[in-house]
């Protein structure tokens, strides 16, 4: 079966870098699924669940927004924010989304500080949904 | 022939400052680590974004942005990243004297780090925002930065913003340079491996090539200062690591001397001493 070459980096660490049959991505459009041969695609994603599979199965990731590059035989999806579902701390995740929702009502947050606190808190929703969606 | 008493408080002295800088290097070698971690972590992200951006460049006209048009050079915005403390080496003179190289009355000047910002005061050099940032800052504290220096390229008043800082090489160099990044042309992402794959392909960009182009741009210039002002913040540290070690190591080689010194100099006041009881008893007898 042919495969494509997945890349995921942050500006932390590459997250994964390997060989993919399918990767399903959450775009800003609403759920990318790309297979190899895709045609070129360059466009933002939003917070939420990116699922590969490799040939050991399928694997869940929680990740941040950022941008993702579709090119015949390769993929690259740069975001802030990249975690593996195992990795996944769900109390932590909890109480993140809790303080975010805490800050964004009470503190009077403007701008920057406003966008970063609503981004955090995205993303920590993404981890959550991740988390939760496998056990069911 | 030197007192005694006086070498001795010297040797005193001299261990004390090398006491001070060892510990200062140990304390520079274990931040010096840190940045450097923090400076490599972010190089496969901005790997990946640099080729993404040079497939872009090669697909969209220079009109389709205003990032991305290069208009005729008449005020120059640099972004001066130094060191807020000393006692680093050559790292801060050598930024400043490429500096100083630069033409003063096309250049505007943004500072970050007090050594730079001094510098510009010093000099009489138009600096229009002096920025501080903590050891190791994070990426909304480096975006009020590059923010600044984007607004004022899209405003029209300057033409082309550069970044002049200590870029990391290795531990023991560093070098200065001077990197034009806005507007952002080819030269600009050059530099990286440029595959021929994505050239000429037909692109699809969703929701469109904006909206895309509005995100993309802007992002890759802040993320690009990010990663610079933490190459610098890991110079720094090794600039500084390598300058305390020489210094304790000078500090020792002193001690080493003046100890010969001092030893001489109680010799040969021992045997004047003995000398005089020879003497003493000599004439007695």
């Amino acid at each position: 079966m042919a495969t494509l070459h997945l890349e995921i980096v942050t500006p932390e660490a590459r997250t994964f870098s390997g060989e993919a049959q399918m990767v399903v991505v959450p775009g800003v459009e609403g759920e990318i699924g790309i297979l190899p041969d895709h045609m070129p695609l360059m466009t933002q994603i939003n917070p939420g669940e990116l699922r590969y599979t490799t040939p050991e199965g399928e694997h869940f990731l929680a990740v941040g927004s950022g941008f993702l590059e579709v090119l015949p035989d390769r993929v690259s999806v740069m975001t802030d924010m990249a975690v593996a579902e195992a990795e996944i701390d769900e109390k932590a995740a909890e109480e993140a989304v809790a303080r975010a929702r805490k800050e964004i009502a009470e503190k009077a947050l403007a701008g920057e500080e406003l966008a970063f606190v609503q981004a955090s808190l995205l993303k920590s929703l993404a981890q959550l949904h991740v988390k939760r969606r496998s056990r069911h | 022939m030197a007192n005694t008493r006086d070498i001795r408080r010297r040797i005193k002295s001299v261990k004390n400052t090398a006491q001070i800088t060892k510990a200062m290097q140990m304390v520079a070698a274990s931040k010096m680590r840190k940045a450097q971690q923090a400076a490599l972590a972010g190089h496969p992200y901005s790997e990946v974004l640099n080729r993404v951006l040079v497939s872009l460049r090669d697909l969209v006209s220079e009109s389709a942005h205003p990032l991305l048009v290069a208009r005729p050079v008449k005020k120059t915005l640099v972004l001066l990243v130094t060191s807020d403390k000393g006692l680093c080496g050559a790292l801060n003179t050598n930024v400043l004297r490429e500096a100083a190289t630069l033409d003063v009355g096309a250049t505007d000047f943004v500072a970050s780090g007090k050594k730079g910002a001094s510098f510009l005061a010093r000099t009489g050099r138009n600096m229009i925002a002096d920025f501080s940032l903590p050891d190791s800052p994070s990426f909304l504290q480096t975006k009020a930065i590059s923010k600044f220096c984007l607004e004022k390229f899209l405003s029209g008043e300057v033409d082309r913003v550069s970044v002049l800082y200590p870029k990391f090489v290795n531990t023991l160099t560093q070098k200065p340079v001077l990197v034009p990044l806005l507007p952002i042309s080819k030269e600009t992402a050059a530099g990286h491996d440029h595959d021929d794959k994505s050239a000429g392909a037909q692109f699809l960009f969703e929701p469109d090539s904006d909206e895309v182009l509005n995100a993309v741009l802007p992002y890759y210039f802040h993320f690009t200062v990010f990663q610079m002002i933490l190459d610098a913040r890991a110079s720094e540290q090794s600039a500084r690591m390598v300058a305390m070690k020489s210094a304790t190591d000078n500090a020792k080689g002193l001690v080493k001397d003046l100890t010969l010194e001092y030893n001489k100099a109680r010799q040969a006041s021992i045997t004047t001493e003995l000398l005089e009881i020879t003497t003493a008893q000599m004439a007695l007898a």
